[in-house]
């Protein structure tokens, strides 16, 4: 059904989205790669030069780089595995019989939508504080010490505060795919007689394979770059306990101002990323074709 | 719905489900009752629920301090410009792609896709400095341009899977009435197109009011949104709890609520269609 004249037009209305797209990706990444071989720091703009790998392997072998990197990695797989397991239990059971459901749902949801400085300081000052916050005051009404979550579990305090965030997002989808799971499938598994936990990991689990793929997959490209809860919250600290790898980048440049540096993290970061985002396109393109 | 629904069963799930909601919405209710408390009451142990005496005070005082309209104000133009700004590209763009896909419509999406999956603090540096050097730290237009570019993706994907619902039956039959393309756009597809294009707008609003990178790095007082307004409470420990509760409360009520009218399309957005 695309004729010739349609086949232009339609040529000159997605060029300019496809032009813009590809400068706002091609030139400020080639400036990080041409950087990330520079040595170039704001504060000494004097010194400057080709040093080749220098930058990559400076941040690479900083311990700073490896406790970030491992940061990143348990921020990332604790907060996938509260937000899945939750989101698929939660999700099952807004399916279930529920009066006033559309309510439920509405408070479920609702933290996606705060802005993540605002979640992040007051989960901090609020609920997490020592002293004078809503958990330590739960704990001392059950007999327990209060914890100082952010002095002495300061990365766990990030994951929590994250995953709340999160949480509505895994719980929707994964609800939304629940709900398309056929009526008479649901019958027919009951007719069989079917128990909860078979019906369940029979019919539901495989049914939410793909969906919990696709959470999997968008929370990951997310999480990576968590950085405005760290910012307002610890500062990467105390020591670099809740540095990830975003927030070694910025500091790096904009707190050092070591832009060769900071570049050369910057291409770590967008290596990282781009072997989870292979996989994702993979994912979305099937889904395409069908 | 033949499932067994027994009185009991609904009570339970009914139960459980209230109280999950209302454990994963607390601390937003807690904010929300905490911006009514004087300070001294906020910082208070045991913790008042209800009986407490409630006042605006902390609301006058957060509307008081001349800068809270500004920064309100710039968070309204960089959500409303950037959302503009990206449907002026993304209308035409995905418009032709579903109406007349080519053999590379497909790859075409799947590669604004993968500009998503770039991390913003691998091209920090150069975004930095380039805006530095054009003068643009902390203006508008440069933050309209950094917001409307990263949800571009997003916004070309959204309307791409709303146009492509739209039926062909109806292109078909008003091109045998005769039907020019200006036309066929303006009083037969325009139409049917607008309820996507309304939650695209509704998506991309909440995103890039909640957009808390480059805001947070790239803007300092002028520009600055509600993101940094926030973000500047992170210093002075207790004492200002309530105002940064009152605070909180004004930045995110009017996003909430679009939120709210808007989960399914979010659902459609964020999973670039894999999910309806």
């Amino acid at each position: 059904m695309a004729t010739k004249k349609s086949t232009r037009i339609g040529r000159i209305a997605v060029a300019p989205s496809v032009i813009l797209l590809f400068l706002w990706m091609i030139v400020p990444l080639g400036m990080t790669l041409y950087f990330s071989t520079q040595r170039y720091n704001l504060l000494n703009p004097d010194r400057s030069g080709f040093v080749g790998w220098l930058n990559y392997r400076a941040f690479l072998t900083n311990p700073g780089f490896t406790t970030a990197l491992v940061n990143t990695l348990i921020l990332v797989g604790a907060v996938l595995l509260i937000t899945v397991v939750l989101g698929i239990l939660i999700a099952v059971l807004l399916d279930q019989p529920i009066k006033g459901r559309g309510f439920v749902r509405l408070m479920v949801i609702a933290p996606f939508f705060i802005m993540p400085t605002v979640s992040a300081l007051v989960w901090k000052n609020l609920l997490m504080h020592p002293v004078s916050g809503f958990f330590a005051w739960i704990m001392r009404s059950l007999g327990l010490t209060p914890v100082d979550w952010f002095t002495h579990h300061p990365l766990l305090s990030i994951i929590l505060i994250v995953a709340w965030q999160w949480l509505p997002f895994a719980t929707l989808i994964l609800f939304t795919a629940l709900q398309s799971l056929d009526l008479e499938q649901k019958e027919a598994a009951e007719m069989d007689g079917a128990g909860p936990f078979s019906y369940f990991f029979e019919m539901v689990l495989p049914h939410l394979a793909r969906p919990i793929t696709v959470v999997i997959m968008m929370e990951t490209i997310f999480l990576l770059s968590v950085f405005a809860e760290i910012l307002v919250t610890t500062q990467g600290g105390p020591g670099q306990q809740t540095t990830n790898i975003a927030f070694l980048v910025y500091a790096q440049a904009l707190l050092n101002y070591n832009v060769g540096g900071a570049s050369a993290g910057g291409i770590v970061a967008v290596v990282l990323a781009n072997i989870v985002a292979f996989f994702l396109v993979r994912l979305v393109g099937k889904n395409l074709e069908a | 719905m033949a499932r067994r629904t027994s009185p009991a069963r609904v009570a339970v799930f009914t139960a459980l489900g209230w109280a999950v909601g209302f454990v994963v919405f607390f601390p937003i209710l807690w904010m929300v009752l905490t911006s009514f408390k004087t300070e001294l009451e906020a910082f208070r142990t045991p913790p008042s629920f209800l009986f407490f005496d409630w006042t605006l005070e902390n609301y006058a005082i957060v509307q008081a301090r001349s800068d809270y309209l500004r920064y309100a104000m710039n968070s309204i133009v960089l959500a409303g410009g950037s959302t503009l700004a990206a449907l002026v590209f993304a209308i035409p763009a995905a418009w032709a792609m579903a109406f007349s896909p080519t053999e590379r419509t497909r790859g075409t999406l799947l590669w604004m896709l993968s500009t998503k999956m770039m991390p913003p603090v691998g091209v920090l540096v150069p975004m930095y400095l380039l805006f530095r050097d054009f003068s643009l730290l902390d203006t508008h237009v440069g933050l309209i341009a950094v917001l409307a570019l990263g949800n571009l993706p997003i916004v070309i994907w959204m309307l791409y899977t709303y146009f492509k619902e739209i039926p062909r039956d109806i292109l078909e039959a008003s091109r045998m009435d005769g039907a020019s393309s200006w036309k066929e756009i303006v009083f037969v597809l325009t139409p049917m197109a607008v309820p996507g294009i309304a939650s695209t707008i509704l998506l991309n609003v909440i995103l890039a009011w909640n957009e808390a990178f480059w805001t947070l790095n790239l803007s300092t007082i002028k520009a600055a949104p509600l993101t940094a307004f926030i973000a500047s409470y992170s210093s002075p420990e207790g004492l200002f709890w309530a105002k940064l509760s009152a605070a909180s409360t004004l930045a995110i009520a009017p996003i909430l609520v679009l939120g709210w009218f808007s989960q399914r399309q979010l659902v459609r957005g964020l999973t670039f269609g894999a999910v309806k």
